[in-house]
């Protein structure tokens, strides 16, 4: 069953597009990375995804379901907001009451513990922690209403190195025990290549790439070699991105076949450069590309 | 839900029961010295309307004596003008807007309760608070009030009575249709604006005027008005020039009744061009005397009798109440169709 | 029980490395028939990686019969995997060593030693590239 299915969803202010022509069908059991620069859409995504925003046209539907149909599908799906949104007033204790009387779901043993175990005060009020504390909180209430889906936005991107690894230690660990799938959305691969398996690049209100892992990188190459007019290409193989100097060209290319010619040396490629050629490519527009494929 | 929305709404729970403990105190401990005057009044034992205006009047003049009493009755009124005012502002305008500004509403609403439950509960269980604390407020004020709104509605022209305007909603049933109304007032704006301070003022500035427009153009017609004519007395007349004619008014006193609408006739003929030269009245002269009394003069007042006070108050509620629940269907259309 | 590391920098895939290292284990005597692997949980508590990596290795060490899933029991090791046996292996070990020392007498630096290192390794496995 696919957690998350869209279909040409998209969502608009006004007369702006925060995204469009997204169709996804992401599978369960996955940790996916939703990577793109500011203000590509991501937390608009993550929002319809939860029903905290409402499509403008397209469908999606969360775990079968329309999100926050109702409070079955609710207690399904987790999330743990950008800057943590979590209530300055109300104590760490509170807030997991908070999480008791509104989740039938609730696991009040586990969250008692992580707690502990984050060395939590609970009497401390929830704006007093710092930011890799309030992160740590947020992400104790998401796990323990046992959430089929967990969806972060940006949920490290304020957080020092060191707390970084510890939440996303604990969020693997709970992956490993039980086996919910996770969306996690940052501006950095770097933040999330030790941990997702799926991909999807999203850039200036688009889709640009989405699957496993495994498979992108098995699909992607980097070939180098003698400059040479890209029209010469053979028809399986998509270039991603290009730069030539006056004797050299180098192609980050997408295929589904080996590169059987010699001309060519053929590297492999990072899911940072995969990414980051991605993004470059959305911000190409046909105009700055000549004939001969030099970038400008 | 229901523990969550107690918990949150915590402090202001604090603070209205201390206010609460406050006027209770101080209005119990002044009332019987109101008692003991009033029983000593004999107004509770008389039954002739005349017998009964001037053992009012004199009842008052006694209370006025002691400068803390009429103060006391100002306060009563003006609290139960405030308390829906602050409920609107500080139990309503922030309930939905300081999710909305501190952008906790991504916390609250992907627990597993629906938006519309939260809200539902929320609304209907401080809503359902705001009215019973106003009503406890308004048994309180009006219970202490009650010998000195008895004497004025027996006709005390010193003491205004309850169904006038500015006490007709300080008193009885009426806060507590306020109070709901005010609540959701705070609240719909709170959704429809979305930061806690722009509500707040939106809310006082909408429930003020609404305070204004419901005795000046709703009240006078929620039970169609009464109507006499009174004659004008000598002692009480006054005039202005109209055309060639004179328009003359008086006073009208009807006990304890609500006179919102007094209109004179034109009078012309001969003895208009003597009343013209009575610059003193028509006492001015017997000339002038017999002059006015030639004509007779008369007016026309619409009023609202006393016996009307309850079935004015549960209109008027019953109209708050209507308001109120028609803001929170806006409250649900707008809360369910997040997010902008 | 093994303990994993992770190189984020070498640009070899995360469930590689592991099995990789399972290999090696293996092939210096650190790891016997028998021996439980670590679980998911638990290397991801160590390395915080997704656990589906950890499952991945464990599957090609699985397919490449050196280890067999007993479930709800772990993982452990079926056998050592053919190739060298713990002698020869430290037969070149000390010949590589013995080389790398006299690299470094003669004045070459890791930078040089690495160069000619990597020549010599292409050169001999030339035919392997795609």
């Amino acid at each position: 069953m696919n957690i998350i299915q869209t279909i040409g969803l998209g969502k608009a202010y006004g007369r702006t597009w925060a995204l469009r022509d997204c169709t996804l069908a992401i599978p369960e059991g996955h940790v996916v990375g939703l990577v793109g620069p500011n203000g590509a859409g991501k937390t608009t995504l993550l929002g319809l995804a939860t029903g905290l925003l409402a499509p403008t046209c397209g469908t999606i539907t969360v775990l079968g379901e329309r999100p926050a149909a109702g409070s079955a599908q609710l207690a399904q799906v987790g999330f743990v907001a950008q800057d943590t949104s979590v209530y300055a007033r109300m104590t760490v204790a509170d807030h997991l009451r908070l999480g008791a009387w509104l989740n039938p779901g609730w696991d009040g043993e586990l969250a008692r513990r992580r707690i502990g175990e984050l060395g939590l005060d609970p009497k401390q009020r929830a704006g007093s922690l710092s930011g890799g504390q309030r992160a740590q909180l947020a992400l104790t209430l998401a796990m323990a209403k046992r959430p089929g889906l967990l969806i972060l936005d940006e949920p490290v991107a304020s957080l020092d190195p060191l707390a970084r690894r510890e939440f996303l230690r604990g969020l693997m660990e709970t992956v490993a025990e039980r086996g919910l799938s996770v969306v996690l959305s940052s501006h950095l691969i770097g933040d999330l290549e030790r941990v997702c398996d799926y991909l999807i690049v999203l850039v200036a209100s688009r889709v640009r790439i989405a699957g496993e892992v495994s498979e992108l990188l098995a699909a992607h190459r980097r070939l180098s070699g003698p400059r040479r007019d890209l029209r010469t290409l053979p028809a399986g193989q998509e270039v991603v991105e290009e730069s030539h100097t006056d004797r050299q060209t180098v192609l980050l290319i997408r295929t589904g076949e080996p590169v059987n010619d010699p001309a060519w040396t053929v590297t492999p490629v990072s899911l940072e450069d995969l990414v980051l050629a991605y993004m470059s490519q959305a911000n190409d527009t046909p105009a700055r590309r000549s004939p001969l494929g030099v970038a400008s | 839900m229901i523990r969550l929305t107690l918990r949150q709404f915590r402090t202001q729970a604090w603070i209205a029961a201390a206010a609460l403990a406050a006027i209770a105190t101080t209005f119990l401990v002044t009332r019987p010295p109101l008692s003991n005057m009033y029983s000593a009044s004999g107004i509770a034992a008389c039954q002739a309307s005349n017998d009964c205006g001037r053992l009012a009047a004199s009842f008052i003049i006694q209370v006025r004596a002691d400068a803390a009493y009429p103060v006391l009755y100002a306060a009563g009124v003006l609290i139960m003008f405030l308390v829906p005012a602050i409920i609107g502002m500080f139990w309503g305008a922030p309930l939905i807007a300081r999710e909305l500004e501190d952008r906790t509403y991504r916390l609250a609403w992907t627990q597993s309760v629906t938006r519309t439950r939260w809200l539902a509960v929320k609304l209907g269980l401080l809503g359902l608070a705001a009215m019973a604390i106003t009503g406890l407020f308004s048994l309180i004020i009006t219970w202490w009030a009650s010998p000195l709104d008895r004497a004025a509605t027996l006709g005390s022209p010193i003491l205004a009575n309850r169904m006038m305007p500015l006490l007709f909603a300080g008193h009885g049933i009426v806060p507590i249709g306020y109070a709901a109304f005010a609540f959701a007032l705070g609240a719909t704006a709170g959704a429809l604006i979305g930061r806690t301070v722009p509500a707040m003022a939106v809310t006082i500035v909408i429930f003020a005027a609404v305070q204004l427009i419901m005795p000046n153009f709703v009240r006078p017609h929620l039970i169609p008005a009464a109507h006499t004519t009174v004659a004008v007395s000598a002692g009480d007349a006054n005039w202005v020039a109209v055309g060639n004619g004179l328009l003359i008014t008086g006073k009208a006193a009807i006990p304890g009744a609500w006179i919102f609408s007094e209109s004179g006739h034109v009078y012309t003929g001969p003895a208009i061009q003597i009343l013209k030269t009575c610059y003193n009245g028509p006492t001015s002269t017997p000339a002038c005397g017999s002059a006015f009394a030639s004509l007779h003069a008369q007016m026309l007042l619409a009023y609202q009798p006393a016996s009307r006070y309850w079935p004015l108050q549960a209109y008027e509620t019953a109209i708050t109440l209507a308001l109120a629940l028609a803001l929170a269907g806006i409250c649900f259309w707008k809360i369910r169709r997040r997010l902008g | 029980m093994i303990e994993f590391q992770l190189d984020e920098t070498s640009g070899v895939a995360t469930y590689l490395q592991l099995a990789q290292q399972v290999h090696q284990a293996l092939r210096m005597g650190m790891l016997e028939p028998g021996d439980r692997l670590p679980t998911a949980q638990q290397v991801v508590a160590k390395l915080a990686i997704n656990p589906n990596t950890v499952h991945k290795a464990y599957r090609e060490l699985e397919r490449e019969g050196l280890v067999r899933a007993r479930p709800g029991l772990g993982t452990f090791v079926a056998r050592v995997p053919s190739g060298p046996d713990p002698a020869t292996q430290t037969r070149f070990l000390t010949a590589i060593t013995d080389w790398l020392r006299s690299a470094r007498a003669a004045g070459l630096g890791p930078d040089d030693i690495e160069a000619i290192y990597r020549t010599a390794f292409r050169n001999c496995f030339a035919e392997g590239v795609a």
